[in-house]
């Protein structure tokens, strides 16, 4: 009978959003109907038999003048359960329903509909029904009932949303009802603030204290302003001190979880600067090399990954959610060769002219940009995040951690021990140390520098790969990207100095944190300038980065 | 780097030099006013643009050669300085539009878009010449002082060095970018109508700025060809070449480099300053980090520490690249990435330097036999 109020959502787009969908408010919907249409059967027989669809014997009563039959007759509308119901109500509340010749009409716009079929008719001559003050009051309680328990989840957000704006006490039943029941955890603020406006307007002053107290450990922004909003207006000086101790009690709470937020986010940013800047740490730290072409090796690594989805879509539809793992591998690889094709046929030639590869790594860079630009297209390429990389781990209502966020701080951190082990455990990595603290003392001994040099290379720029898989996930993929890190991982090596990796994680995490701080106070490009202007002061007290190598350093 | 035994031009080729560059600098002007439109030998305004463009470029890529080719020091910053220079006299150049503007309003048309009610204090005196003329020279050169007297003195050298002046030439685009900065935010300044009250679009006012900007090459180029024959010149290439050694002797090379780092700066605001009411446009892109580093190609390409060069080296690569963008638009970054590898693997002393081996191969194998 009801099986349009609990249908799932037309599109399954996932498997949360079904889940969701399972355990929507049904329960509220049960429950009111069945009470609505009790009543309803009492008084309307004929019409209860034919409760199945909207008729016009329902909107007959609405013009009536006995005030129980026109509310009884409202929640008979409710309770028939036709997809035009909301439409319909909407017009008896607007002044556009007619009763005329038997026949219920809705007029919408220039269109009348006949309120059975839903067919077109001719305008209606006479007068349209008139809704008096509380008939007026019980079609808005009715429409807000209605649309918060629409199956569609947006429709029922953005009536809460409209709601915790616009509430009003004849609201306040159908609201207490579905925040009791709502299984949408989204709804739940927006209630508890519809809610609270209409307490907020009692008369008893101590219903109104008793709802400000009801938020003292809110941090959401929306109950602050109401609450603010209110504390203009009051005038009972008990309930105005109230009120201010709540403001207060919020606004720290606020104040704490956008500062942890402010660190998370930071996080996250000195995540993705780490695997930006790490590769170039190393290559630079080895070589003494401004790789300028780093940022494209970054791009080289999401290219891959989007190639990777583009196989995984094509051969294995079924595990296209795990493209992301397939393309770390590939991703390293794909850098990697590049990177090893640059050193090989670019920079063994400059070893010494460090000047020189800069400009010569800067052509490179051009060069890749721009076959990016010619294979692929100029326009940025459209990756999909996996469905178990959306949505977030939610930790207040205003704090929110995107899961992709918390994969690349993992992922990141893997990366680093990956990194830390090799530089600490293998042969590779003991040259590689070698070669950083002393090339020519290394040569010596008998590291063999040039094979060292083309390997860490090779390693710097798989981790730029790296690097591009996560950098994928969450801002554009495109021939210029590569430009826009480029600068960002100079600055992360050039404040954390040469030749230690605990340099380069302070710098990115450090840089993260504290441009994410100066965002929320300046905006973002101004913090970003800021922060350039730090760098380029810090420079000049430590040329040689937080940590710079200790022990004789003729000049170079 | 090992000087060449003999000068890098003999005395009739510095007659040719000059001639070509006369032939450049006030026949190509006098031809464009002289002849009618439509006249065969009239050099077309695109041409006139061009050229005017590549000389204002040469000059800063001489002074690119004073820094990088005399002092080693690479700047990856220097497209700020010529950008500012570009700006300041692009503030002269707004308030001359007067009630020109497509808002009919005394304030320039971006502020208007932007609902601003007066200007700015830094916009104060902007229409007057002498005080646009001295903001071009003060505001870069101020600003090279301060940064190279930080930088210099805490003697960051080498790459780090050019990565804090991309670095600082990235946070000015940033800066620049923002509509409320005042700067016009991502279109800049354009639509100039007037310099000092003519037309700026008349052929007489495009003549003049071509002979200025050669006017102002060839000053440049004496002027640092004057500074890098002097004893100063010395002592810069001696702090190039071992600039521990150069202290040991006795000699603080701070304000060496400061100042050929500052004289360096101002010619490239007077060459932005020159170039802006050429092509009649300055936007922040003229900020970007790889604008500047272009401009180290075109004193590669020419060779470095030759003075001559780089002027060649910014005809040869601005001729390409306006010749590519028309012709082969899509090849333009493949031709300059390859150049930046080329050049720098094969010709570490640019054409110049080829030319010169070439010849002196010639002359030793010349004189065995």
């Amino acid at each position: 009978m009801y099986a349009w109020l609990t249908a799932d959502g037309g599109d399954a787009r996932s498997l949360s959003q079904r889940r969701r969908h399972r355990f929507a408010p049904r329960g509220t919907w049960l429950a009111r109907i069945v009470q609505a249409t009790l009543i309803a059967a009492a008084l309307f027989m004929a019409a209860a038999q034919d409760a199945r669809a909207l008729s016009s014997k329902l909107v007959e009563p609405l013009a009536s003048e006995d005030a129980e039959a026109r509310t009884a007759a409202l929640s008979a509308l409710v309770a028939s359960g036709d997809p035009l119901v909301a439409r319909v109500i909407e017009a008896l509340g607007d002044g556009r329903l007619y009763f005329e010749d038997g026949v219920g009409l809705l007029v919408e716009g220039d269109k009348a509909i006949v309120v059975d079929s839903g067919a077109a008719a001719p305008m209606p001559k006479g007068e349209a029904i008139v809704a008096n003050n509380r008939l007026r009051a019980e079609v808005d309680a009715a429409l807000a009932a209605l649309k918060l328990g629409d199956p569609d989840p947006k429709v029922r957000l953005d009536a809460a949303k409209a709601l915790s704006e616009s509430a009003e006490a004849p609201q306040r039943e159908a609201l207490a009802k579905a925040l009791e029941k709502s299984a949408d955890p989204a709804l739940v603020p927006y209630l508890k603030v519809a809610l609270a406006r209409i307490d907020l307007a009692d008369d008893d002053a101590d219903k109104r204290i008793q709802a400000i107290r009801a938020f003292a450990g809110s941090d959401d922004p929306q109950v602050k302003s109401l609450l603010a909003e209110r504390r203009k207006e009051e005038t009972d000086a008990k309930v105005k001190q109230v009120i201010d101790e709540t403001l207060a009690a919020i606004e720290a709470k606020m104040a704490r979880s956008e500062w942890v937020g402010r660190v998370l986010t930071g996080i996250s940013l000195g995540s993705v600067l780490l695997l930006a800047a790490l590769g170039l740490a190393i290559t630079y730290g080895v070589m003494g090399v401004i790789n300028m072409a780093h940022g494209e090796l970054l791009m080289v690594g999401a290219y891959a990954t989007y190639f990777t989805q583009g196989f995984f879509r094509a051969y294995l539809p079924q595990w296209v959610d795990w493209y992301v793992v397939a393309a770390v591998p590939a991703a390293f690889l794909a850098a990697a060769a590049v990177g090893l094709v640059i050193e090989r046929t670019v920079i063994r030639f400059l070893y010494g002219r460090t000047l020189e590869t800069l400009l010569a790594t800067f052509g490179v860079s051009l060069l890749l940009s721009q076959a990016a630009r010619t294979l692929f297209g100029a326009q940025n390429v459209e990756l999909s995040n996996p469905s178990w990389m959306s949505g977030g781990l939610e930790i207040s209502s205003t704090l929110v951690l995107p899961w992709n966020r918390i994969v690349i701080v993992i992922f990141a951190v893997s990366v680093l021990a990956v990194v830390a082990l090799l530089l600490v455990r293998t042969n590779l990595g003991l040259y590689v140390r070698a070669v950083t603290q002393n090339r020519r003392m290394a040569s010596c001994i008998g590291v063999p520098t040039g094979r060292t040099d083309a390997m860490a290379f090779g390693l710097g720029s798989g981790i730029a790969g790296l690097g591009g898989v996560a950098l994928s996930q969450f801002s554009n993929v495109g021939p210029d990207m590569g430009q826009s890190y480029i600068v960002d991982s100079f600055m992360v090596v050039v404040l954390g100095g040469v030749g230690q990796l605990a340099g380069t994680v302070i710098a990115s995490f450090g840089l993260g944190v504290v441009s994410k701080f100066l965002e929320g106070w300046t905006g973002a490009v101004i913090a970003k300038i800021l922060v350039l202007v730090f760098i380029i002061i810090f420079i000049q007290r430590r040329p040689q980065g937080l940590f710079a190598l200790k022990g004789r350093q003729a000049d170079a | 780097m090992t000087p060449w035994s003999r000068p890098v031009l003999s005395r009739p080729e510095w007659a040719t030099a000059l001639g070509v560059f006369a032939l450049i600098g006030i026949l190509v002007p006098l031809l464009h006013v002289m002849l009618p439109e439509g006249h065969a030998l009239r050099p077309s305004t695109y041409a006139v643009t061009l050229v005017g463009k590549i000389l204002c470029f040469a000059t800063v890529a001489v002074a690119m050669d004073l820094i990088w080719g005399f002092a080693g020091i690479l700047s990856l910053g220097h497209g700020l300085f010529f950008a500012l220079g570009g700006y300041a006299w692009g503030m002269y150049l707004m308030r001359q539009i007067g009630r020109d503007g497509s808002y009919g309003a005394e304030l320039p048309d971006f502020m208007v878009f932007l609902d601003w009610k007066q200007l700015p204090w830094y916009w104060q005196g902007s229409d007057q010449w002498w005080w646009a003329m001295l903001m071009v020279l003060l505001v870069p050169g101020l600003l090279a002082l301060v940064f190279g007297w930080f930088a210099f003195r805490s003697r960051i050298k080498g790459v780090y060095l050019s990565i804090v002046t991309q670095a600082l030439t990235y946070a000015a685009m940033l800066l620049f970018f923002r509509n409320e900065t005042g700067f016009g935010g991502n279109n800049g300044f354009t639509d100039f109508k007037r310099i000092f009250g003519v037309s700026i679009t008349s052929p007489g006012t495009r003549a003049a700025l071509l002979a200025a900007s050669a006017l102002c090459l060839l000053l440049a180029f004496l002027l640092c060809r004057y500074l890098v024959r002097s004893k100063f010149g010395r002592v810069l290439e001696a702090i190039r070449d071992a600039e521990a050694r150069v202290m040991f002797l006795g000699y603080d090379p701070l304000p060496y480099k400061l100042s050929a780092w500052v004289i360096s700066a101002l010619l490239c605001a007077i060459a932005g300053a020159l170039y802006v009411p050429q092509v009649g446009i300055i936007n922040p892109g003229e900020m970007s980090p790889a604008n500047s580093i272009e401009i180290a190609v075109w004193v590669a390409v020419g060779g470095r520490g030759t003075l001559i060069g780089p002027i060649v080296g910014a005809f040869l690569v601005n001729l390409s690249k306006s010749w590519f963008t028309q012709a082969f638009p899509q090849l333009w970054l493949f031709f300059l990435g390859l150049l930046f590898v080329i050049v720098t693997l094969a010709l570490p002393r640019g054409v110049v330097g080829l030319v010169m081996s070439w010849r002196e191969r010639r002359r030793g194998a010349g004189g065995q036999t």
